[in-house]
């Protein structure tokens, strides 16, 4: 594509670059500038840590571009920073792209001095460079370049400037063909190095690793008691053990000698060396003036607005992701419908027709009518992420959150569980800490979700006056918090106690978003969604339509089939002589409903509820009231449509059907007892999506299970004080 | 500053002492581990200084202005930040004018 370089007759060529850089430095947006819409989102290997790789072709090469995680060192206190720099250690890109945010060149160029520890083909991304030129600010590439011996590129993301230039850049680097690119040696001063030098000599000596590092960098993280180092080099050289003392002992001389560890000592040498090199190439601003961002900030963390503001951020997502998103979700759900009746008017009557449209279709269609709100919703995370206004929502929640033991970023995703766990959880990959993403999945689907809604109606529309309905369901909302709260402290207190990183969170300037990084970020959540929700929920809906089919040959009480076909042909008779046979047809639904009821029971889910009875008995729960809880599992929405068929009231009750409600006074269900079944369906688990997205996001089956496992017990305790001290207190 | 580093020394103060608005010079760091090393990295070096931006509305956490950029810290945090009050940003705070 250059005419200046001749490499036309060559074949192509692949390469791989990884892309590090700072949290907020662009480095998504340039990510997206190389590789437009072509790129993967998976997992790191055994970490939850998200992993985005992409491709671009540039003059002949196949270029794979892994994007790092964001990070503002190369120790060993986060799992982001050892993914990192086990990738650049152990996968050897060819080149390492480092995209700095222009604005915050000396932060960033501490990275960049690790960065050169690490690896001798560094290209540094100069970025968001326009803003920085507005500010009047000036940076010398060239010397910066040739000090670093890493050449430097300005670029845009958002415009998509200098990429061509970058992209040139790398691929003269990555075939030695750069001049700037020589190794240097970050010099740490006379004392420290008088024992670098020979450590690093026996340290190559040694051939620690087989996978080789760079000597001088093994020496530095080890002397620096790098928590992952020292455990390598125990597990590689368990014969080498006088390195490992001897790295012990210049240790404490160091420490002896600056009355601080030598980690401190090392940043502040390496931010000495930034601080060098910033003199000789950077300009600074002719003067402080309040930013653009800084006026916006006065408003959105306003002492007094603040906070009225941010809710009304939220409140706006709800609207936005629940009442717009109601109107494509209603076509869906007529979409799906219509597509069960095309089907089924094509298909034979008999078993497979029935795994297809009761299994697959309503299954996979019940989960498919959450789209339009996980892609809303998923729309309005991307833009609060991408303008910084994340970072503020953080800032302003964060004492309320620190009571649950969690980051003030956990703030938006509990909130957003009220509409739908499943989103909701995948919404935590907002945080940063592992620890925190986990506490938070585990104590969200106590949120109680909107599917939820409709149990609570029905229950209470039969156990409780009109005019207490708001306040018993508010409660039971209430119960949610109290119990997320409760949950939250044991856990951070008992299973994840609070480790590693620490609350320093960096609040980025406000930036517009750019509409393609909207999409491109909505779009990987939602397929993410999509993809293996697809695969699981399938699973689980051909699971269920099993259980609840079979066995077939079920005897009933009576001759149902028989009866009906004779009312049908009496209705028949009556209906041609013009007589009225409203009667006759109530009685042949009836027997439906009873011929339902009784194959409920006789199949295999209905025998599980049975079985389970027992275990529901202290809380005195009738087995329709246990089948009812089990197919709950699949989705709350359908524990009312179980109980309308256990009921005998008809297949297609809604929770305001007046039958449905009357029979459920019928039963032996007390308001008391009917109020701990409600808070057994808020407690445990929401649905098979949201286990379906606690696996995918806690990348974890150990996770999973516990996360069902303390809900259902969770549940069952709660349910169990309930009645049982409700009826001491003679609520009963 | 070795090792003898005393906590009530009244010119000690920590970041969470100062009011919005204020400027400090950093003199130490204390506790260990991430919390120390990423304050560190962040650029929470000796000497460097750093402007109280403002409390969040429920006072906690702090916004700062260090390095040009601007990060949050919790007030907890903050204390384990040792400061000193920059004597040139501030000299109205020392001497408090009565009528």
């Amino acid at each position: 594509m250059t005419p200046s370089r001749p490499r036309t007759m060559k074949q192509t060529r692949s390469l791989r670059i990884a892309l590090a850089g700072n949290p907020n430095s662009g480095k998504t947006t340039l990510f997206n500038a190389i590789t437009g819409a072509r790129h993967h989102v998976g997992n790191w290997p055994g970490v939850t840590v998200e992993k985005k790789e992409g491709y671009a072709s540039f003059d002949g090469f196949d270029i794979t571009v892994i994007d790092l995680p964001g990070t503002y060192s190369l120790t060993a206190y986060s799992i982001e920073e050892i993914v990192a720099r086990r990738f650049i250690v152990h996968e050897k890109p060819d080149v390492v792209v480092h995209v700095i945010d222009s604005g915050n060149i000396e932060r960033s160029l501490f990275l960049t001095t690790q960065l050169l520890q690490l690896s001798s083909k560094v290209v540094l991304a100069l970025n968001m460079s326009d803003s920085l030129a507005q500010s009047g600010a000036r940076i010398d590439t060239e010397k910066l370049g040739s000090l670093l011996g890493a050449p430097a590129v300005l670029t845009v993301g958002h415009k998509g400037s200098g990429i061509r230039e970058l992209m040139e850049t790398v691929v003269r680097v990555a075939e030695d063909q750069h001049p700037k690119v020589r190794k240097i040696r970050i010099p740490y001063g006379h004392e420290i190095e008088s024992h670098l030098v020979p450590l690093t000599e026996k340290a190559e000596a040694l051939e620690l690793f087989e996978i080789p590092h760079p000597p001088r960098w093994v020496v530095i993280k080890a002397l620096e008691n790098d928590s992952e180092m020292i455990k390598a080099l125990r597990d590689a050289a368990p014969e080498r053990v006088t390195f490992l003392e001897e790295i012990e002992e210049t240790r404490k001389h160091l420490f002896s000698l600056y009355g601080e560890e030598p980690e401190t000592v090392f940043t502040e040498r390496l931010y000495g060396f930034v601080a060098g090199v910033l003199k000789e190439v950077y300009t600074e601003p002719p003067m402080d003036r309040i930013s653009r961002s800084d006026q916006i900030d006065a408003l959105l963390t306003h002492k007094v607005f603040g906070l009225p503001v941010f809710f009304l951020m939220v409140w706006a997502v709800f609207q936005l992701t629940f009442a717009v998103g109601a109107a494509p979700m209603e076509w869906i759900d007529t979409l799906v419908s219509w597509f069960a009746g095309f089907v089924s008017a094509r298909m034979d009557e008999g078993l497979l027709r029935s795994l297809v449209v009761d299994g697959v279709i309503s299954g996979v269609g019940s989960v498919m009518v959450f789209l339009p709100n996980i892609f809303i919703l998923f729309m309005c995370i991307s833009f609060l992420e991408d303008s910084g206004y994340m970072a503020r929502a953080a800032f302003l929640t964060d004492r309320v959150m620190h009571l649950l033991g969690l980051h003030g970023k956990a703030f938006i995703p509990m909130l957003m569980g009220f509409g739908c766990n499943a989103p909701a959880i995948m919404a935590t990959r907002t945080l940063e800490s592992e620890r925190d993403r986990i506490l938070s999945i585990l104590i969200n689907p106590l949120m109680s979700c909107s599917a939820r809604l409709p149990v609570y109606v029905l229950i209470t529309g039969a156990f409780f006056l009109p005019e207490r309905a708001g306040t018993v369901i508010f409660s039971i909302y209430l119960l949610g918090l109290v119990l997320a709260i409760a949950m939250g402290r044991l856990f951070s207190k008992t299973i994840l106690p609070g480790k590693s990183a620490p609350f320093v969170m960096e609040l980025p300037p406000y930036r517009l978003p750019t509409a393609r990084g909207l999409l491109i970020h909505t779009w990987d959540r939602g397929k993410i969604f999509l993809r293996k929700m697809g695969g699981v929920i399938l699973l689980g809906s051909v699971a269920i339509w099993a259980l609840s089919t079979f066995p077939r040959d079920v005897t009933f009480s009576r001759d149902y089939d028989a009866k009906i076909t004779r009312l049908q042909e009496q209705a028949a008779v009556r209906e041609s002589s013009g007589g009225a046979a409203a009667g006759l047809e109530l009685e042949i639904a009836d027997l439906e409903a009873a011929r339902e009821s009784e194959r409920i029971e006789a199949s295999y889910i209905g025998r599980i509820g049975k079985a389970m009875e027992p275990v529901f008995r202290p809380l005195e729960f009738d087995w329709r009231d246990a089948v009812a809880l089990v197919t709950g599992f699949v989705a709350k929405e359908i524990v009312v449509s179980t109980l309308g068929v256990l009921y005998q009231v008809g297949t297609e009750e809604d929770e305001k059907s007046e039958g449905l409600i009357q029979a459920l006074r019928k039963s032996s269900m007390t308001p008391l007892v009917a109020y701990a079944f409600m808070a057994f369906v808020l407690i445990y688990t929401p649905c098979l999506g949201t286990v379906a997205v606690i696996r995918r996001e806690t990348n974890s089956w150990k996770w999973t299970a516990f996360s069902v496992g303390y809900a259902v017990v969770l549940a069952w305790l709660v349910a169990f004080a309930i009645v049982r001290v409700g009826t001491v207190l003679g609520l009963g | 500053m070795h090792q003898a580093r005393k906590q009530t020394k009244p010119d000690s103060i920590s970041l969470r002492d100062l009011k919005e608005g204020d400027r400090a010079a950093i003199k130490a760091i204390r506790g260990e581990g991430a919390f120390k090393r990423r304050l560190l990295e962040m650029g929470f070096m000796p000497g460097t200084t750093v402007l109280i931006k403002k409390y969040a509305p429920l006072r906690d956490p702090i916004e700062l202005v260090i390095k040009g950029y601007h990060v949050s810290l919790r007030r907890e945090e903050a204390q384990k930040v040792l400061v000193r009050r920059d004597p040139i940003q501030t000299p109205d705070n020392e001497t408090d004018k009565k009528p």
